[in-house]
């Protein structure tokens, strides 16, 4: 479980902090989103969580522990992220590229043990990518390769499961199999922190989404509390309808023609 | 891509062997393999067992260090930096060892050890330098290695300004020894340079190996390291170091001798090799192959001239590099 409580972080020379006084809990066997426009700070909470940034104020725990309190090796054990950007300088084989979500459980000798081997093959079955295991990571198309690198985290084995827009480039068929492959981790046990900007997927699937606007959290809950017209309106200043998706009868976000005169 | 294929250690360690072996028995003087291994037990001819043991073999054995020294670094570099036209001279190492060697030469001093020194500790001199100026220089995102190189290629283009500076003044004599040493060369090769070299690539490679998945994770990129419980900085920091001594210790030996740390690396991923540990002694194993045909060239071609080593692995490699860019493009 992760709890975030008024977290606060910021860049050198910014205007006001990326993230502003930030509360929320991603419970395990839940998947939580973390929504919002662009630069809302989404993916600055992910980044204190892995301290690539300075926590200014409040706290992230993780397991009731403070992660500034955790070595690198006690976090990566605790949570596996799969962050948004990522370009490989040189390919490796997908077992290769997956086994190194073993790295924070190896002994000082760095040798894997056969318990590696075994969550390096149940990753690979649990991301549906067995097949792909002998190519080569710059051989895979955009759906296999976001496959493969939630492969490499769940190798981590850990309780807690973060993911910065995971579907980004991604078609319909790509996208969806992503987020049903998610929702089903959840429902094994896993904590799920999810980052997305796709508001329609996140309703459809998320248990509580918290929507992010300039560092601030403007609403939070479940998706039928979060998608009301008017406070998206206001937040991505663009004028839209909430209907229902046909399927499932999950709220959905329409966005209206807005013309511009040239 | 191919996958290295299953006996692929066996055909590099053959190739280095048999090299190796070619290398020792021709130069000025051909020795037919059955003196040479006479000579190697001290049977037969003196004068063929004094140029086996006294002059090839030590020859040889630190053309053969040379390489492995910088293949190994020049891939433990490429994967840490993420920049696959990465190599230790491009971080500094070169032209601080240049400038060691070079103000020793001004200085009219004729000691090989000493040339020997200034070049190692010019060159972790400019290591240092080009260490501190990313730290300094290296503001935003944390641990961006990418300052790093930067800073490794201007400490680099301010010694070789210093050099110029340095040799402009200089008498022809010692712009001649200057020149010489730059062009990198196996001739003087001791034992006692060979063993000087063999422990430190034996301690800077076995480091460079053991921390190879941390290079295949910093390869990923800063998130992906910090997510995997990896300081991407400190620990691209330590392999650069690592790296760097290796280089040191190799240029210290013998000069500068290009392109082996660029290309060697590019030849082990073109066999089919992906992963770091396998990746890194692949190319300390290519590079030892290289090395030591290239000298042998640089001794044989246009005798009694010695061909300057370092032009040779340039003119071999330069080829190369041409041929990868085209199967790329």
């Amino acid at each position: 479980m992760i709890q975030v409580s008024d977290l606060v972080v910021s860049y050198p020379g910014a205007k006001r902090n990326a993230v502003n006084r930030v509360s929320f809990i991603a419970e395990a066997g839940r998947l939580t989103a973390l929504a919002g426009p662009n630069g809302s700070g989404k993916s600055s909470v992910v980044r204190a969580l892995i301290r690539r940034v300075e926590i200014i104020g409040g706290a992230i725990t993780v397991g009731g522990i403070d992660v500034r309190a955790l070595t690198h090796g006690e976090l990566a054990r605790r949570v596996a992220v799969v962050p948004q950007r990522e370009d490989a300088a040189f390919p490796l084989q997908v077992r290769e590229y997956v086994a190194l979500g073993r790295y924070p459980h190896l002994g000082l000798w760095r040798a894997p043990s056969s318990l590696d081997a075994q969550a390096i093959d149940t990753a690979l079955s649990q991301a549906g990518v067995s097949s792909l295991a002998d190519r080569d990571t710059d051989a895979l198309s955009g759906g296999e390769w976001q496959r493969v690198r939630i492969a490499r985290a769940l190798a981590q084995r850990a309780p807690v499961l973060v993911l910065d827009e995971p579907t980004t480039f991604l078609d319909v068929a790509h996208e969806m199999a992503i987020f049903e492959l998610l929702a089903s981790l959840a429902r094994s046990g896993l904590a799920v922190l999810l980052v997305s900007h796709q508001l329609n997927l996140v309703a459809r699937f998320a248990d509580t989404i918290v929507l992010l606007n300039e560092g601030l959290i403007a609403i939070s809950g479940t998706p039928a509390e979060v998608m009301k017209a008017d406070r998206l309106e206001s937040i991505y200043g663009w004028p839209v309808v909430i209907t229902r998706d046909p399927a499932v009868g999950a709220p959905a976000l329409v966005p209206l023609r807005r013309p511009v005169s040239l | 891509m191919s996958r290295f294929p299953q006996g692929g250690w066996l055909v590099l360690v053959a190739a280095f062997l048999c090299v190796a072996v070619i290398a020792v028995a021709h130069g000025a003087v051909s020795i037919p393999i059955g003196a040479v291994l006479d000579a190697l037990r001290g049977i037969g001819d003196p004068t063929a067992i004094a140029i086996v043991r006294d002059l090839r073999l030590p020859r040889v054995l630190l053309g053969a260090l040379v390489g492995a020294g910088l293949g190994s670094s020049g891939a433990a570099l490429q994967g840490s930096l993420r920049n696959p036209l990465a190599e230790p001279y491009l971080l500094g190492v070169s032209g601080g060892a240049a400038v060691g060697a070079v103000i020793v030469f001004a200085l009219g001093i004729k000691n090989d050890a000493l040339v020997m020194l200034a070049a190692f500790v010019g060159s972790m001199a400019a290591v240092v330098l080009a260490l501190t100026v990313s730290r300094v220089g290296g503001r935003g995102a944390k641990g961006d290695l990418r300052t790093l190189l930067l800073a490794g290629v201007i400490v680099g283009a301010f010694a070789n300004a210093t050099i110029m500076v340095a040799l402009a003044s200089a008498d022809p004599n010692t712009v001649r020894g200057a020149l010489f040493w730059m062009m990198g060369s196996a001739t003087d090769a001791t034992w006692r340079s060979a063993a000087w070299l063999a422990a430190s690539v034996a301690v800077a490679g076995g480091a460079l190996v053991y921390w190879a998945r941390e290079i295949d994770i910093l390869a990923l990129g800063e998130e992906t390291a910090a997510s995997l419980g990896i300081d991407a900085e400190r620990s691209g920091q330590r392999i650069f170091l690592i790296a760097a001594l290796l280089a040191a210790a190799t240029v210290a030996a013998a000069g500068l001798i290009g392109f082996v740390g660029l290309v060697v690396p590019h030849i082990a991923r073109r066999v089919g090799l992906r992963a770091h540990r396998p990746l890194i002694v692949a190319s300390a194993l290519i590079g030892a192959t290289l090395v030591v045909a290239a000298d042998l060239a640089a001794r044989t071609v246009a005798p009694p001239i010695e061909l300057p080593l370092g032009a040779i692995t340039a003119l071999l490699g330069v080829p190369f590099f041409l041929a990868q860019l085209k199967r790329a493009a």
